[in-house]
């Protein structure tokens, strides 16, 4: 069979139509299940209230507050870090051995599993730094699970801005430092902010890294400082599908929900953010 | 041939790695003048040009040998202030790159990097300065606010070379700054330079010998990384002394 030029570009458009959708239904399914065995089980009780009768009954506050903790805690301490590193890496470090080396190593550790980051994490921070099993040590264990990424998403954004911009601020005298702020960064910004929050994204949903460091089994108190345990939503989850018999499943969907639900505000913010500075271009 | 000069090279050798891109340059070049650099397509014309501005530093693995003289300074040693060098000798490239931003912030951002002036009032004075003396003050003034990248190309090239007028430099590099332009665009530039000439030494690297025999007066021919003649333009295009550079402004090859 021969088709005519007109007719394969509407078939490969047909087909490539079909991988996108065939790509996007089991997302829409998974979200659509959750949302359909999870909506019952929510209610302001539910986000707002401690768990009781053996996390049978009650809400998930504790977890949804400890998450948002780690949260922080993960952005206060990788952000700065991994941006600046991504920085020095682009802008100011010399193509050497050493250079080379680093760069190496932020890939591979990009492709670490997060339980070996949970192991060294309670080795370093937890018994060795003494912070013991908290929200710091926690933090900061996710912390350096997600730098590889935030460094490569943030390396990326800045090798990705034409070097005549660069070219034109410094032939006009700017600064090295100069440059990167006003010429560099405003254009970068918005790939920066997709990447990051595609790491935090994940050091929100995981379970191993926390596991030794920070999580709680069962912890209806709040913390009172970084020193203390919480609870997160991901170990949560586990422990009722998993630890606890005759749970309600409703109860464990609705978890999911929740923890979906905080991912998706934070791309929101991030959108949001995105479409602000980009209208002020930073300046 | 003796006359006054803004800037000299010192058997000035320059290396891309093992690749020697300049070969023992000596030009002096005179105040207050359009001097055009010539010459076939990868003889080192722009390499040349950038470095009077030092922006061969940017690209790690050059080399340099040799003295760069501005004012009878040596500015081709480690410990020259690239900042204050990059003002006194401003770069128009060869596309319009305008910031993708407003006419305004295209200017204030030199002002503001430099920290030149504080009041805004004086800014804006300083704009209207820059924006009068390429002629686009008319043109531009109700729209400052607006988006260079709307500008026509000519009017971006204009406000690339107000960019470099508002720092008050003394010398202005051009690296085929018409390339990109059609020809009535290219002589409304040709006219403006002619005029700055007045105040600032100018240098245009360009592939046109027209364009460089119609507004230079010195001009230089480079053939393979060598400074092949150097002359005043009359003499350059009417009794060439060096067989090389006859060739190339008969159009027997280049
Ligand atoms: N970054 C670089 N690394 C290695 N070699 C380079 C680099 N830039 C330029 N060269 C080489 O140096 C030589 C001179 O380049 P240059 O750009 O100065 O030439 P040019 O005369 O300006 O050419 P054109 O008219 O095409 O702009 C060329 O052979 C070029 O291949
Ligand atoms: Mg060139």
């Amino acid at each position: 069979m021969k088709f005519d030029a007109k007719t394969r570009e509407k078939l490969a458009f047909f087909i490539l139509g079909m991988i996108a959708l065939i790509i996007i239904l089991p997302i829409i399914g998974v979200i659509a299940y959750i949302i359909k065995n999870g909506a019952p089980g929510l209610s302001w009780e539910f986000l707002t209230q401690p768990p009781r009768n053996g996390m049978k009954e009650g809400g998930i506050f504790p977890a949804i507050l400890g998450t948002i903790y780690l949260i922080l805690g993960t952005m206060v301490f990788s952000l700065p870090l991994g941006i600046l590193a991504a920085i020095y890496l682009v802008e100011y470090a010399r193509e050497n051995w050493l250079t080379r080396t680093i760069k190496l190593a932020i890939i591979n550790l990009s492709g670490v599993p997060s339980i070996v980051y949970g192991l060294f994490g309670f080795a370093m921070f937890v018994i060795f730094l003494k912070f013991g099993t908290s929200i710091l040590a926690g933090s900061l264990t996710l912390a350096i699970m997600s730098l590889p990424v935030i460094i490569t998403a943030t390396k990326e954004a800045l090798e990705a801005v034409p070097k005549s911009f660069r070219e034109i601020s410094l032939s006009l005298g700017a600064t090295k430092w100069q440059t990167i702020r006003y010429c560099v960064l405003p254009y970068s910004l918005p790939g920066i902010l997709t990447g990051t929050v595609l790491a935090l994204s994940r050091a929100a949903g995981e379970t191993a890294p926390i596991l030794f460091t920070v999580a709680a089994f069962y912890l209806p108190r709040l913390p009172r400082s970084m020193f203390d345990q919480v609870m997160a939503l991901p170990y949560h989850l586990y422990v009722i599908s998993t630890q606890i018999p005759n749970m309600p499943l409703s109860l464990s969907f609705a978890t999911a929900l929740v923890l979906i639900v905080l991912v998706f505000l934070m791309n929101l913010v991030s959108i949001i953010l995105r479409a602000y500075f980009r209208k002020k271009k930073l300046w | 041939m003796n006359y006054p000069c803004k800037i000299k090279t010192i058997n000035l050798n320059l290396f891309y790695g093992e690749f020697q891109a300049l070969k023992n340059i000596n030009i002096k070049i005179p105040p207050k003048n359009i001097t055009a650099i010539i010459g076939p397509s990868g003889c080192g014309k722009s390499t040349l040009l950038r470095c009077f501005n030092r922006m061969n530093d940017l690209i790690e693995s050059v080399r340099t040998e040799g003295k760069v003289i501005i004012d009878n300074q040596n500015i081709n040693l480690p410990e020259t202030d690239l900042i204050s060098l990059r003002r006194k000798v401003g770069m128009v490239f060869q596309r319009p790159n305008v910031f993708d931003l407003s006419v305004y912030e295209n200017l204030a951002f030199g002002v503001k990097i430099h920290r030149l002036y504080r009041s805004k009032t004086k800014i804006l004075e300083e704009i209207e300065h820059a924006l009068e003396s390429v002629g686009l003050w008319k043109e531009l003034k109700d729209k400052l606010k607006k988006n260079a990248k709307n500008l026509t190309l000519d009017q971006q090239q204009r406000l690339c070379i107000a960019r470099v007028i508002i720092l008050k430099p003394e010398i202005i590099l051009l690296d085929e700054p018409c390339s990109s332009l059609d020809p009535i665009a290219t002589l409304k530039i040709e006219e403006l330079l002619f005029q700055l000439k007045e105040k600032y030494t100018i240098v245009i690297v360009t592939h046109n010998m027209q364009q460089a025999a119609r507004i230079s007066q010195f001009c230089g021919f480079m053939l393979l990384g060598e400074l092949v003649e150097f002359d005043t333009t009359e003499k350059i295009f009417t009794y060439p002394s060096d067989t090389r550079t006859e060739n190339y402004i008969t159009g027997k090859f280049g």
